[in-house]
Parts: C-alpha cells; structure tokens; sequence
C-alpha cells in the first residue's frame, strides 16, 4: 500500500490505514462487523454505496453513522455494535 | 439560509460532472452535490490504495476546477419541491434554490436475497469494488464475484488488483447470450476494447456462465457457498462473495419531484424527451436513470441535459446522434443479461428479505402490495427505507417498491426542525 497513513480508534484500538479510506476499511482491516441487527444477527457492509445502511456505526460519538460513506480522519473514535 | 443557483446537479458521476460542465460553460452558476466526499460516481470512483486507477477524467475536473461550479460534497437531498432541495451536509442543513435541477442520482446494485445473504463477508459485486477502491483489505482474500452482467468483470479486476484471490466468476447468463452479447459489442468500439482489457487482467480465473450461488454458509460470517451451475451442485470455500444481479436506476428523488417513469427495460426509469427534460418543466434527468446504459451514455446525456437547462439548443443535435448509439449498447446489454427466472426465486421461506427488519420471506406472504406489508411486518421500514428489500421484491415480482416520503435519507431533528419542513415540502409530491 502507499500514501500517507492516518490513525483512527475502532472499540479503542488503534488502525493505521491509509489516507482518504472509508471506516468501513477500517473496521475490515480489525475483522469486526458493524452492527447487530434488530434480531441479534451480525451485519457487514453490503453495499459500500450508502445504500443499504448495514454499515451504521457511531463515529466521534454520532450515532447511525454509514462507515461506507465517512473518509477516516486522524484522531477518529469509531465504536461498533457490541 | 437559502442559496440560488442557476442549475443544481444533484449526483457527480459521469452524467452529473457532464451535466455540469456544459451547463457551466453557458456562464451559468451551477451547484453539483454528491453524497460522496469526491466526485466520480461509481464507476470514476477514487481509488484510495492504487491512485493510478480509474479515476475522473482530467478534462471534466479540469473544467470544473475552473468554471462556475460549486462542489457540495458529503451532501444529501433530505426533501426537494420545485425549484427548491433540502440538503444536509455534515455541518447542518440548508435550503437550496434553484432554477432548474439536473437529476444525475445514477444507479445501485440489485441484490438479490438468497440463504446466507445477510452474512458479513457477503457484498454485492459493484459493493465489493466500490469497498476495495476506499481500502477495504482483500490481500490474500479468496474471492468469489457472481450474479449478472459486465459488472462482474470490472468487480474481479478491482479485487485480484488489490491482492486479491479470485477464485471464480459465475454468470447466471447463459453462455450462448453472453457470447452474442461479446460478439455484438463491435458496435461500440470504447466497450470492445474495455472488454479486451479485462480479459487480459482476468487471464486464469474461470468464468463460468449458468452458474448461480445458491447460499451463503457461515456461523458469523461466510465461511462457504454453494454454487449451483452445468456441472452439478458444488461447494467451495471463500472469505467474500461478492454477487450483484445488475444494476436499477436511483428513482428516489426524481418521483419525490413528480417526474413520470415509463417501463422500457427490466426496471422504472425516468421518462425524458430528447433534450433530457422530465415531465416536470425545469427538471432534468440524465444517465443511469433513464435506463441503465453505462458510462459513455451517462456522459452524452448529461451534457445534453446541461446545456438544455440554460435554453442552450444549438449544440444538441450533434450529441443526440450520440445518444442514440450509446442507448441501443442499454438495449443490447438488457437483451442479453435478462435474469433467469431462478435467481429470482433464491429466497427460502426464512430467509430474511428485509435486512433492517429482519422480516423474512414467509412473512410477506398475503400481502399484494407494499403498503399492506409495511403496516403488518415492518418490511422496508428500517434505516435504507425499501432501497435493498423493495427493489428485491419488485424484481421477484412480489408487489412495486411503496412511496418514498421525505426525508429521503435519515436526517438529524436540526436539520428537520430548522428548516420549514414539511411546510414547503409537501410529502410525495411538487408543491403547488
């Protein structure tokens, strides 16, 4: 991979990825799923276009956020479903 | 606060950027959102990992960088009535006028709900690609890519590209349509030669035509699928299936508008004239929503829609010419990619065919249309409104997606509360 990294905290760990990548990447490259669905299932991105919302994480605290759709900033908190 | 412009594009992929630029070469101001932080759309998407890949041609940035046109990245239409879209971005909500609108909102995967669709590691086939370029990992991957169309080739190249094992391609087409489809494509020398290119960045990985994935298999994600093809059934290990039965126009905000569809190929599009005008005076439509027809008709027809809603007709005949070739390349892709009536019947009774809901297939049964559905089982209810399940069910031939009322996206109470929503946005219609 090339280009310049940045540091982002998924459930408090840190990823370095490269620039300008979505948080949905970032939560790839640690081998989590984003969310529980409403029956307790885990769901992963499906769409990676903002379209079918599995994606939804909270991000610097916002809740329902869709990772797929959000660049990775230094210094980002993202918390997944637990 | 409310800002005018002359035109609002509202979508920066092929159609949108060329909507823009023409429109914005007659000095006109011009306002061109997207959801997505750069432009590009889909298919000029932004490779994050490898930054020599396909990007936006540097003839329609260039233009932009320099002419009247304001980039609204990051930004969604919550609710639009004439002349006038409510748009969030991620500071706030606004209130935009315009003159006349440019719909360019383009396309999305259909997916199709099959046992095990739900599983993390299962994304659709443009889904995976659009992943991979914003540096989803898939070094050393073992990839699957099924379902339909000359997506999946692009699909397979953007994986092995970015480390990834691709371990087979499965077309649901047959191979003697996809074989016309090959021999037909000297019509349209630009799709010939991507074709060839392809083949080459494929050479070695299996392409297997009536071949469908018949489920997923996985505890927590996909750990295997069942493939279902000339040979017989198999199974096969993998870490991601990617599977997208081609692509359905975006038609959220173009009927929020009021604009008419008409039903010419698989799925609704937007019905336009020959100067991309809608049923709606002042709103215009271009590219993948008026019929899928990829890229190079997506450029035609926005630039044709850009220069029409600045009343600028001269240069029109000339791309109308164009137009038409690159339209009969949607026809000829339709013919030959039609779904088998198999892949549309995938979904056993449990599966669950609304992802938000969890609402399974057994569920909707009795139900002859969406409304009734929604009322009695919360299918198309959740957070992407119908856009996955709707579009599904449509296809499978259940009953037509129900009214989208906005907000068209999940929106923030501010922006729903600071604005004079709903008074100037009357739910599912133009305001008088």
């Amino acid at each position: 991979m090339s280009g310049e990294r940045v540091s982002v905290q998924v459930n408090g760990i840190a990823v370095q990825i490269v620039s300008g990548s979505s948080v949905a990447a970032a939560i790839a490259w640690l081998g989590v799923p984003s969310r529980r669905s409403v029956s307790g299932q885990w769901r992963a991105p499906l769409c990676g276009m903002g379209v079918c919302f599995e994606c939804r994480v909270s991000i610097d605290g916002v809740a329902q956020q869709r990772a797929c759709m959000v660049p990775v900033r230094e210094g980002m908190q993202v918390r997944t479903d637990d | 606060m409310t800002e005018r412009y002359d035109v609002l594009v509202v979508g920066a992929g092929p159609a949108g950027l060329s909507a823009a630029r023409a429109a914005a070469g007659h000095g006109a101001r011009v306002g061109l959102i997207d959801a997505q932080a750069r432009g590009g759309g889909q298919v000029w998407r932004h490779d994050v990992v490898r930054a020599e890949a396909s990007s936006v041609p540097r003839a329609l940035t260039r233009v932009i960088a320099r002419a009247r046109v304001e980039f609204l990245a990051q930004t969604q239409v919550v609710a639009a009535a004439r002349g006038i879209l409510l748009v969030e971005d991620t500071r706030g909500a606004r209130s935009l006028q315009t003159a006349a609108v440019i719909l360019a909102t383009g396309a999305r995967e259909l997916v199709l709900p099959f046992p095990g669709w739900t599983l993390p590691g299962v994304t659709g086939a443009g889904g995976l690609q659009a992943l991979a370029k914003q540096g989803w990992p898939l070094a050393g991957k073992r990839v699957v890519i099924a379902g339909s169309g000359p997506l999946l080739l692009a699909a397979a190249a953007s994986a092995r590209s970015h480390g990834a094992q691709v371990l087979g391609i499965h077309e649901q087409a047959s191979a003697a349509a996809v074989l016309r489809f090959a021999g037909g494509l000297w019509r349209w020398p630009s799709k010939a030669s991507q074709a060839l290119r392809l083949r080459a960045q494929l050479a070695g990985i299996r392409y297997r035509c009536s071949s469908v994935v018949l489920r997923a298999l996985g505890d927590d994600r996909v750990r295997a699928i069942e493939l279902d093809g000339p040979g017989g059934r198999q199974q096969t290990e993998c870490d991601q299936l990617a599977v997208g039965y081609g692509l359905l126009p975006n038609l959220e905000l173009p009927q929020a508008l009021g604009c008419d569809l008409e039903n010419d190929g698989a799925h609704p599009q937007v019905r336009t004239d020959d100067r991309q005008c809608t049923s709606v005076t002042g709103v215009f439509a271009a590219g993948e929503i008026c019929g899928i027809g990829g890229r190079d008709a997506a450029v035609v027809e926005g630039a044709i829609a850009g220069h029409a809603a600045v009343g600028e007709v001269s240069a029109l005949q000339a791309l109308q010419r164009r137009r038409q070739h690159q339209r009969a390349f949607a026809a000829h892709l339709q013919r030959y990619f039609a779904l088998d009536s198999r892949v549309l019947a995938l979904a056993e009774p449990e599966t669950l065919v609304c992802r938000c809901e969890d609402v399974p297939l057994h569920a909707l049964d009795g139900h002859l249309d969406a409304r009734s559905a929604k009322l009695a089982t919360r299918c198309g209810m959740g957070a992407c409104q119908g856009r996955i399940c709707g579009s599904a069910l449509a296809a499978m031939g259940r009953f037509p997606r129900g009214d989208l009322r906005p907000p068209f996206f999940p929106a923030r109470l501010a922006t729903l509360g600071d604005t004079n929503f709903p008074a100037d946005f009357n739910p599912g219609g133009v305001s008088p």
